[in-house]
């Protein structure tokens, strides 16, 4: 355990050196309510400001309905990126009771993962009063992450808003479908077949019924004219098939990309997100706002990391 | 017929107790394997740390089955062998054992368990994946049906499913839905007119708790069902055929470590519950030991439950006559109640595709309902005497000796077995054993029947955990779903819950970020109910729970603490593999540099807790801490301590 007065901007240079083994200490600090100047200290060693380049690990939101088999999927992927060589880290997010504001963190028991491989980080996060949603601190998270591993993986449960939310933090998007279980035909009604990136058809062992909700989902793709969007149908249980295509599928997405921009996009739309937690509507008021907002943050710096453009947005806010 | 469930240390040892209780009256042998064994892990794995010869008796190859059975006259004798992953393995070697003694396999009779989904469910020793586990037992089925007629290849246990918390209508419903997932993968691989005698061989081990008048009306009820499933499903007419068979053990769940010897009149009325009936009476009887919720029991304790079976059968009179609920009103009606209960229930887990289907929604389903159950005796709606009523006692006689009136295995035992299995495999003609190997394999990725490559692999001195490791490297690996994320936040009793939630809230204030706790079962007991408790309540109390499962090696326990960022351990062991496992995980857990505190759950007798103490844990929780709202503000506490955060403004 790091000690409580371990310094934010020591972690920060550890992580953007690859040092993994700051990643624990780093989760933990920035995860810190209250400890919130050394979180800044931290995220600004990793800001694109500070490296001089966009961070080079790739942010991964993989999202799709409980059941889909995102939990044996993801230890496939697992195995097949540390096979290639690279460090994987992943973020599984669950919801937390509403009740008890506790959360029950499952997922972790589901991905298969070998304790002496240093390179994987496996982290459950509770994404708190945020329903369906993200935490503010699953964002600078996957930001700080990225700065040290190939991967990071945002995993989030549900159908509807989360894909929303893991879209404004991501590079790319898989959403996972399950085949037979209607999730196609409630995927493609749901109107949000703009946000994934790549499709994941699981199951690729249900034969037929894999085939049909594989040629269906190209099929609204195709119409929706989304050509680029690739679906895949993997297995993830033996014979496991389809996870290179997946990830080569995921690659060529993150090849195509303008990265600077989708971050630069990514970090000004966290930022107003946290600054909408923190001051409510009426502090998107106080800005004119969301457009005047966005509109604002686009003058600035695009290096500049999510909790510098917090302050700016709270600068502006007291001088209208 | 009349057995103890026994087994334990070596094959040696455990032929001596199965040769003493024959020589006492007992007419069959019912044997227990340890953790090893019933998972497919050779001794000398990391996984079997601490769990060899500890609730059973470890076979790892057909020496070891061989010396198990010595003197035993197996054409004579009717085995019942509690395996279910690697029943198929077990029984090969069984098999193989009887050739052994000149004994062909179709004079053979016993029952293999075999029944994968309540360890889905809630037991935990499964090894492999749902469809290859149900293919595995369609093959024994299928081969035992021709060539070992008396073989009952599998026991449908609804048992399990009552100790993990199920209501009878849930117990009722899910034994049945798990035998029509068997029967019907079973059809697909024999012909129509082996349906008859396939299902005449499928018997059921059943609970029966201390509520005896419903547990039996419970029985009529299965046997009611069974019949109909039997003529309208698989179109069998023969009555003989169509009869429910089934065996008891009755509920460990509801004995209790306080006042144990209280035990011995709920294990009584249990029994009568399965006995007073004639048209549902049970075919086997199985009492479990007075001592059972403190270790594991001794020869004096096992010869207890088997007078106890004595003297209802040879002093009572309950055998003399016909029914004695027959046209009972209260019955009738209570029998009729629980099968349109388990009917309702039955169709939803066949919307969900069936039982292997349904596993994740009936886990959550059974997780909620014990939960339920601890809610009751927390807010004192169930009574359970000697724990939330009349709890004051004198000192037991029974518990003052020594050890604690327990059996403790010698921890030398695991190290002997290591050295006799890298001696059996040195030993053995290893092209043959490489060969069998192969063409199990073979067997596995084709559709072929897997008992002959099986039977072969046990004569070439194939070992258990070769035998495992070859399927799971053709069907992969599989971790069930644990049941505590489709759980429910439910009522918690009391006032203290919302004190609690307020002392979470101010620790995790002072922390920074909100309580996380770890929860899991180092080692390879899957009995995870307790754990699963655990989580869903820390949850309900407002702490961020990872919960790990079970299965778990230090070292894994140790990585998760580390990434996961907890401010505190909890584990739970309850096949007394605690010793080794505790302080192995105490030290994984600071070589990574994880300073937390730990703390224990399980069946731990009073004599272990200060060692574990020594060894670093926190504080240690056994049968007798029902009161879960009461752990977690010890925990809160705990952590606020160490972190030098108050728990209270």
């Amino acid at each position: 355990m790091t000690p409580a007065g371990a310094s934010g901007a020591e972690l920060g240079r550890r992580l953007r050196e690859g040092d993994l083994s700051a990643a624990p200490a780093a989760l933990n600090l920035v995860e810190s309510k209250i400890r919130t100047d050394e979180v800044h200290a931290l995220l600004r060693e990793v800001s694109p400001a500070a490296i001089g380049s966009e961070p080079r690990g790739h942010l991964v939101g993989l999202t799709g309905p409980p059941g889909a088999g995102k939990s044996s999927l993801l230890s496939a992927l697992v195995r097949a990126w540390r096979d290639d060589g690279r460090s994987v880290a992943v973020l599984a997010v669950d919801p937390s009771s509403k009740r008890s504001g506790g959360s029950l963190l499952g997922d972790r028991a589901r991905i298969e993962f070998d304790p002496a491989d240093d390179r994987v980080l496996i982290r459950s996060t509770a994404a708190g009063g945020r329903l369906g949603g993200l935490a503010p601190a699953t964002r600078a998270a996957g930001h700080a992450l990225s700065a040290a591993f190939d991967v990071v993986v945002i995993e989030t449960v549900g159908v509807g808003q989360s894909e929303t939310e893991v879209a404004e933090v991501a590079d790319t998007v898989a959403v996972v479908v399950q085949p037979g279980s209607g999730d196609a035909l409630q995927f493609i009604k749901s109107g949000i077949m703009e946000v994934p990136d790549v499709l994941v058809v699981t199951k690729a062992d249900l034969g037929d019924i894999a085939l049909r909700a594989r040629r269906d989902l190209s099929a609204s793709l195709r119409s929706l004219g989304e050509r680029e969007k690739r679906v895949v149908a993997v297995s993830s249980i033996p014979p496991v098939s389809g996870i290179d295509d997946l990830v080569a599928a995921l690659d060529a997405h993150r090849a195509s990309l303008d990265l600077p921009a989708r971050r630069t996009d990514a970090r000004r739309t966290s930022a107003l997100a946290d600054y909408v937690v923190e001051h409510g509507e009426r502090g998107l008021r106080a800005l004119g706002g969301r457009r005047a907002a966005l509109r604002y943050l686009a003058e600035l710096d695009p290096g500049l990391d999510v909790a510098t453009l917090v302050d700016r947005l709270e600068e502006k806010a007291l001088t209208r | 017929m009349m057995r103890t469930y026994a087994g334990h240390s070596t094959a040696a040892k455990s032929n001596e107790l199965y040769r003493r209780n024959l020589a006492k009256g007992q007419t069959g042998l019912s044997v227990a394997f340890d953790l090893p064994t019933q998972t497919g892990y050779d001794p000398d794995h990391e996984l079997a740390r601490g769990e060899v010869g500890k609730v059973g008796v470890p076979v790892a190859h057909r020496g070891d089955m061989k010396q198990l059975m010595e003197g035993i006259p197996l054409d004579q004798m009717n085995t019942s062998m509690t395996i279910n992953a690697t029943a198929a393995w077990l029984l090969a070697l069984y098999i193989v054992a009887a050739e052994e003694q000149d004994v062909p396999q179709e004079k053979l009779a016993g029952t293999t368990q075999n029944d994968i989904i309540k360890e889905f469910l809630a037991r935990g020793t499964y090894a492999f994946p749902p469809g290859p586990s149900m293919r595995l037992i369609a093959d024994m089925v299928a081969y035992t049906v021709t060539n070992i007629p008396k073989w009952n290849p599998i026991n449908i246990c609804s048992y399990h499913l009552q100790e993990a918390g199920a209501t009878p209508v849930q117990e009722i419903a899910y034994s049945m839905s798990n035998a029509i997932a068997v029967l019907d993968a079973v059809r697909e691989r024999v012909d129509q007119e082996l349906m008859g005698p396939v299902f005449g061989r499928i018997s059921f081990f059943v609970n029966a708790g201390v509520r005896f008048v419903e547990e039996y009306a419970k029985l009529r009820a299965m046997g009611q069902l069974w019949q109909e499933l039997g003529r309208e499903r698989y179109g069998v007419e023969d009555p003989k055929h169509l009869r429910f068979r089934y065996g008891v053990q009755v509920n460990s769940l509801g004995l209790t470590e306080q006042q144990p010897e209280n035990n011995v009149q709920r294990i009584v009325l249990e029994a009568l519950a399965v006995t007073l009936g004639r048209d549902a009476r049970a075919r086997a009887v199985q009492l479990p030991a007075w001592n059972e919720a403190l270790g594991l029991p001794r020869p004096w304790d096992q010869q207890w439950a088997l007078r106890i079976q004595q003297v209802l059968a040879y002093e009572t009179d309950i055998l003399e006559y016909p029914d004695i609920f027959e046209g009972s009103k209260v019955m009738e009606g209570l029998t009729a109640e629980l099968v349109e209960g388990a009917r309702a229930e039955m169709a939803v887990v066949a919307e969900h595709g069936g039982a292997v289907e349904a596993v994740s929604y009936m886990k959550g389903q059974l997780v909620d309902s014990h939960r339920e159950r601890i809610r009751r005796i927390e807010a004192g709606e169930q009574t359970v005497v000697g724990i939330n009523k009349f709890d004051s006692t004198e000192p037991s006689p029974l518990t003052a000796d020594a050890e604690g009136g327990i059996l403790v295995v010698d921890p030398e035992t695991e190290a002997q077995q290591r050295e006799a299995i890298a001696a059996w495999r040195s030993q053995r003609d290893q092209a043959a054993a490489d060969e069998a190997l192969a063409a199990l394999r073979a067997a596995a990725e084709s559709d072929d029947n897997l008992m002959e490559a099986t039977i072969a692999a046990a004569r070439a001195g194939v070992t258990t955990g070769e035998w495992s490791q070859a399927l799971r490297d053709v069907f992969g690996s599989y971790r069930a779903p644990t049941g505590v994320g489709e759980a429910t936040g439910g009522d918690v009793p009391g006032e203290l819950i919302e004190a609690v939630r307020e002392e979470v809230e101010q620790v995790s204030e002072g922390l920074g970020r909100r309580l996380k706790i770890l929860v899991g079962k180092p080692g390879l007991d899957g009995h995870s109910n307790g754990a699963e408790q655990i989580a869903v309540r820390a949850r309900d109390a407002g702490m961020d729970v990872v919960y790990e499962g079970i299965r778990l090696t230090p070292a894994q326990i140790a990585a998760s603490a580390l990434q996961e960022g907890v401010h505190v351990v909890g584990l739970s062991i309850l096949s007394g593999s605690h010793k080794e496992l505790i302080p192995d995980v105490v030290s994984a857990l600071r070589e990574k540099g994880v300073d937390v505190p730990v703390i224990v759950g399980g069946i731990i007798p009073e004599a272990d807790v200060a060692p574990l103490k020594e060894a670093g844990v926190a504080a240690v929780y056994t049968p007798k801490d029902f009161d879960l709202t009461k752990i977690m503000r010890d925990i809160v506490e705990l952590v606020g301590e160490r972190n030098g955060v108050a728990a209270s403004a």
